[in-house]
């Protein structure tokens, strides 16, 4: 019997951008052409990523025993593990194992990603297979009142990063009398470290669909924007093609499954622009405007996009919503500690050895992540330092390792949980330079209307460069330290109000690097940005 | 008379932007879609394509100047058929972006905002591309590329540039 007639092997390459950055497109190619050429039949996925970043491209092969994975994959050695037997599962040195039986995989606790690497993203059909539309059914069957408060009582939280309970925010829209409302997601994600709603996106777009149709019923809006920066064209194309599909299948449009329910989305592109991710200035920049911050109250759930009561949520924020009405909020609120429950998505980047998406619940400490998921650094050189939260979160020193991931414990230790971006450094760190990075980015992106952010980011510049070079050293740390207060005090929202946030951090904890020294050119040449070149 | 990669090239660009605007009028807040469709048709948003959009749109021509100049992603001239967007964010600066800028400054002539020379290569920074655990990142032609060193960066930019 030719082998053709045989069930064709099921394989799976990420088509995630992470996973075609270091080439899983060649991968898959490489694999179709060698299935052919070995008269082997095979069923190619491009799924998301599993998130285990370092094993990129993980090609994944399903077997009796289960999805056998092999990373990470060049294309030029394709031809020898499929001789070898990589459809069969053959043991050969990529091999890692039964993907899901990964101690990485198998100790974290997947609510949000639960889909993500698993199925095809663009599949309707693999999403209802695996769970898809049970939590809007749900939504549907009870009032809008009873989902905003299922929603409350599972203690969600944005995950975009203040940490606001998501709950009270869909009240406030839901008691608005209008007869126009928004649902607005944020996907402008601009902060380091951070890929967790790209990932999502591309990964699952019709769990974020789900989540903002649920959001609209909840709080009686019509229409949907999702406000995607222009840095991810892969999570643009993936959400897009996702809103066609739903629309095709009644997911989406008049009478969405059915129901009384009328809701619309529409993706929406940034213009390279990190303030945007900011609520207010995302929606000055829905409206066609500058993006420029408005001051609060009123807030946007009251006085939203063109002035209607608004929803803005994170995508981490929408995409769990699903979860919540499909298990009970209950389900939800046991996980965690304090007044953090439910999961979060921490994600491991900058130098370290096993970066990627952790999923766990709140409570697991730093030191785990870094050390026991993460595996220390990629150089092999010791960890000096971890900035949690986006550029303008803490760095922190390994003598914070035992802080628990919850909101409250880290704003005791003077830091932020913010997005879950966990960035490590090696020994070779320059904690000056980057403390000077911090505001030089706050000069780059600051929409210029207060002056704390917009001045104060440049004279930050100027007066860490004056320490360095060690002119009256004590003096000008006082005056950073001053201008961090009037920053921090004086602006109207968190970029200016934050942007001390690192840079106060690197003064505490590694006040050695910021003596006078000789420095080389290659670190300062480094840290001239172009942005920044001729503004005042 | 303004020739395109996508082959315009009988229709004025005045012609061109109207027709853009009068596409995406029926959208809330139309602007920003206009102006990315724009800068997909011409590579650029042009200065004579300012008076145009506030016309068909009743803003001034102070307001799409404003808006235009907020956002990092449009430019008043076309770049150089390959564009590389070196990602500066701190997740590649632990791993060498550095590292790579000056090798762009070194091999190929170019600083960050800059266009070489022979008009080939256009480098720009960026902050976050969204490959934080895979870095050093770059994005090429609006292609993501990870895990970087020079020689990988190299090989990418012939290969564009060449083609």
């Amino acid at each position: 019997m030719s082998a053709w007639t045989a069930a064709p092997v099921t394989v799976y390459v990420p088509r995630d951008s992470a996973a075609t950055s270091v080439g899983a497109d060649e991968v898959a190619d490489a694999l179709v052409r060698a299935a052919a050429r070995e008269r082997r039949p095979i069923r190619l996925v491009r799924n998301g990523s599993r998130g285990m970043l370092w094993l990129e491209p993980l090609v994944e092969v399903a077997t009796p025993d289960g999805r056998i994975g092999y990373g990470p994959v060049d294309a030029a050695e394709v031809d020898g593990l499929v001789a070898g037997g990589l459809f069969e599962g053959a043991d050969l040195p990529s091999r890692v194992g039964v993907v899901d039986e990964l101690p990485w995989l198998a100790t974290q606790n997947r609510v949000t990603f639960a889909r993500v690497g698993v199925t095809d993203p663009l599949s309707p059909d693999d999403y209802l297979r695996h769970g898809g539309l049970v939590g809007l059914v749900r939504a549907l069957e009870v009032s809008p009142a009873q989902v905003v408060a299922e929603v409350t009582d599972s203690g969600l939280r944005g995950r975009g990063g203040a940490g606001f309970p998501a709950g009270i925010k869909w009240k406030t829209v839901l008691d608005c009398v209008d007869e126009l409302k928004f649902v607005c997601c944020n996907a402008d994600e601009g902060d380091s470290g951070t890929f967790a709603d790209r990932m999502l996106m591309e990964g699952d777009p019709f769990l974020l669909i789900e989540g903002m149709t649920i959001a609209a019923y909840a709080v009686g809006a019509t229409e949907g924007y999702i406000y995607i920066r222009s840095e991810y064209p892969d999570a643009v194309a993936a959400m897009r093609s996702g809103i066609e599909i739903a629309r095709g299948r009644g997911w989406l449009g008049d009478r969405v499954l059915g129901s009384s329910l009328s809701f619309d989305l529409h993706v929406r592109v940034g213009g390279g622009a990190y303030i945007c991710g900011e609520e207010t200035s995302m929606l000055e920049s829905l409206e066609g405007k500058r993006g420029m911050v408005r001051a609060k109250p009123p807030i946007p759930a009251v006085h939203g996009l063109f002035g209607k009561p608004t929803v803005v949520n994170n995508v981490l924020t929408l995409a769990t919503v699903p979860t919540i009405l499909a298990d009970g909020a209950q389900a939800y609120q046991r996980l965690g500690v304090e007044r953090s429950r439910g999961t979060q998505v921490f994600q491991l980047g900058g130098n370290i050895r096993h970066g990627g998406i952790v999923e766990t619940a709140f409570g697991v400490t730093l030191g785990e992540l870094v050390d026991g998921y993460g595996g220390g650094t990629r150089s092999g050189r010791p960890v000096r330092a971890v900035q949690v939260g986006g550029p303008l979160g803490a760095y922190l020193p390994r003598s914070k390792f035992d802080l628990p991931m919850d909101y409250e414990a880290f704003v005791a230790a003077g830091a932020m949980v913010g997005h879950g971006g966990i960035v490590v450094f090696d020994e070779t760190v320059d904690m000056a330079a980057q403390a000077r990075f911090a505001m030089e980015f706050c000069a780059a992106e600051s929409c210029g209307k207060c002056t704390p952010c917009r001045v104060g980011s440049v004279r930050g510049v100027e007066v860490i460069d004056r320490i360095t070079a060690g002119e009256h050293r004590d003096e000008n740390l006082a005056l950073l330290e001053d201008l961090c207060d009037v920053m921090t005090e004086g602006s109207l929202c968190a970029m200016g109000g934050l942007t001390p946030m690192p840079v106060r951090s690197a003064i505490t904890h590694f006040a050695d690097d910021f003596l006078a020294r000789e420095r080389s050119g290659e670190t300062r040449t480094a840290h001239i940005s172009a942005r920044t070149d001729g503004m005042p | 008379m303004n020739s395109t990669p996508r082959g315009e090239s009988s229709m004025t660009t005045e012609a061109l932007v109207r027709e853009i605007a009068a596409n995406h009028r029926a959208q809330r807040g139309a602007l920003l879609p206009i102006l990315h469709a724009v800068q997909e048709a011409l590579d650029c948003v042009p200065p004579e394509a300012i008076p145009v959009l506030a016309e068909e749109l009743n803003l001034s021509r102070a307001d799409v100047h404003g808006v235009i100049t907020f956002y990092h992603d449009f430019r008043s001239k076309p770049a150089a058929r390959t564009t590389v967007r070196v990602c500066r964010a701190e997740a590649c600066q632990a791993v060498g972006a550095g590292r790579l800028v000056a090798y762009l400054r070194d091999r190929y002539g170019v600083s960050l905002g800059e266009t070489s020379r022979d008009g080939s290569l256009t480098a720009e920074q960026v902050f976050c591309l969204g490959n934080c655990a895979l870095g050093p990142a770059v994005q090429v032609n609006g292609r993501l590329h990870g895990r970087l060193d020079e020689a990988r960066l190299s090989s990418i930019l012939d290969t564009a540039v060449s083609q």
